[in-house]
């Protein structure tokens, strides 16, 4: 009985919580994205969030955002804790966020897994017109996550989720 | 010990962090500007955790901003080349370049320590430490096997730098020389350019005798909460 109530929580704290979007790309939420690591049953729960770089700022408004949308659904004595360990990885981007991250016009990272099958990095594909003849422009964008690409074929800039 | 550690990483992150912000609005290019202060914005986010960290093992209710705001230049241990002025974009990417590739192999060893709290933030820091080794690795590439300029540049900055780094393998990281010097070898080889000439070290940093200018970067970061210790967000 008691695991049908804490199961029935958890799945009311994913909800939530999937409803609070990222600061810096508001179409995923902050559950797509991977920083919500696991929601703990017991007396209190605990919701278990990871920072996506250690830097950044995100992660300050993230923490508060989190907190707001538990205090509105009436969970005020669920306790929000940042684990650092395992690290992030942009592995734990659902599939759902990697679409809306496309749709949005930022190219997905490509998982650990596609880079090892390919034995190195590939080109991002473009967001806009969906080639892979593209290229760095920068290593570093407009956030921590991000590097800056452009498109060969349509000549766009975008934005390009760094894989780590 | 692992006090100690947390507070050499702290500060090592912090002040290299800080100069690294100092090349915002003023790179040579915008992706340049974005660049550098995304190092130095990954560095101080480290510097946080690290410094929590040391403040908490000191148990003495200080917090992260205290060490970095409430310390003199005595108290301070990062290695003298984190605090090196930047000099120009080649100096400031030999420092990176010197400094990044020793920082992933010392974290990339810490990830696995036995201390959990200093494993889990050098596992996280190592993620992003290997990023700036990469970018500071190719554009070593890039100006020593650039234009007649760059190259001369690029050598002047790595002859500057040259004399801090013996002091980096102080303090239980004499295991890290090898590789270190076989990376840097291996750049400098494809960059066209010879290492530097074996200078007499300069060192001290860990024992807080500084350079001049930790004191002047000091003076500019603690300004403000010096200033004002009552300011918050």
């Amino acid at each position: 009985m008691s695991a049908t109530i804490a199961e029935r929580l958890a799945a009311r704290i994913y909800e939530i919580l999937g409803a609070v979007p990222d600061p810096e790309i508001p179409v995923i939420s902050v559950v797509e994205l991977g920083i919500v690591r696991a929601v703990r049953a017991g007396v209190p729960a605990v919701v278990v969030i990871t920072p996506t770089y250690s830097g950044c700022p995100a992660t300050v408004a993230i923490n508060k955002a989190v907190r707001a949308a538990l205090d509105d659904a009436g969970l005020r004595d669920v306790v929000v804790k940042t684990e650092l360990s395992p690290a992030w990885t942009t592995d734990w981007i659902s599939d759902s966020g990697r679409a809306k991250l496309l749709a949005y016009g930022i190219a997905p990272p490509e998982t650990t897994a596609e880079r090892r099958a390919r034995r190195d990095a590939a080109p991002a594909i473009c967001p806009q017109c969906g080639t892979g003849r593209t290229a760095e422009i920068s290593q570093f964008g407009s956030t921590p996550c991000k590097a800056l690409w452009r498109c060969l074929e349509c000549a766009e800039p975008f934005d390009r989720f760094k894989c780590i | 010990m692992a006090h100690d550690l947390a507070v050499r990483l702290g500060d090592d992150a912090l002040i290299l962090g800080h100069r690294l912000s100092e090349w915002c609005g003023h790179a040579p290019t915008l992706e340049l500007d974005l660049a550098l202060t995304n190092i130095g914005l990954d560095l101080i986010g480290q510097a946080q955790l690290f410094l929590g960290l040391a403040a908490a093992a000191e148990g003495e209710g200080r917090d992260a901003d205290a060490l970095a705001y409430r310390r003199t230049e005595d108290a301070f241990q990062n290695c003298l080349l984190a605090e090196q002025p930047n000099g120009d974009f080649a100096r400031t990417i030999a420092r990176q370049f010197l400094f990044s590739a020793w920082q992933e192999l010392l974290l990339r060893r810490l990830a696995d320590a036995a201390d959990q709290e200093i494993a889990a933030i050098a596992g996280k820091a190592v993620k992003e430490v290997t990023y700036h080794a990469s970018f500071a690795a190719g554009w070593v590439v890039r100006l020593g096997d650039g234009t007649a300029e760059s190259h001369q540049r690029m050598i002047a900055g790595l002859d500057w730098c040259w004399r801090f780094t013996g002091e980096l393998f102080e303090d239980g990281c004499a295991a890290l020389r090898t590789e270190w010097d076989a990376r840097v070898d291996k750049v400098l080889a494809q960059a066209g350019l010879d290492a530097p000439e074996p200078v007499r070290g300069i060192t001290g940093g860990r024992r807080g005798r500084h350079s001049e200018h930790l004191g002047h970067l000091l003076a500019q970061m603690q300004y403000l909460p010096r200033a004002y210790p009552d300011a918050v967000w």
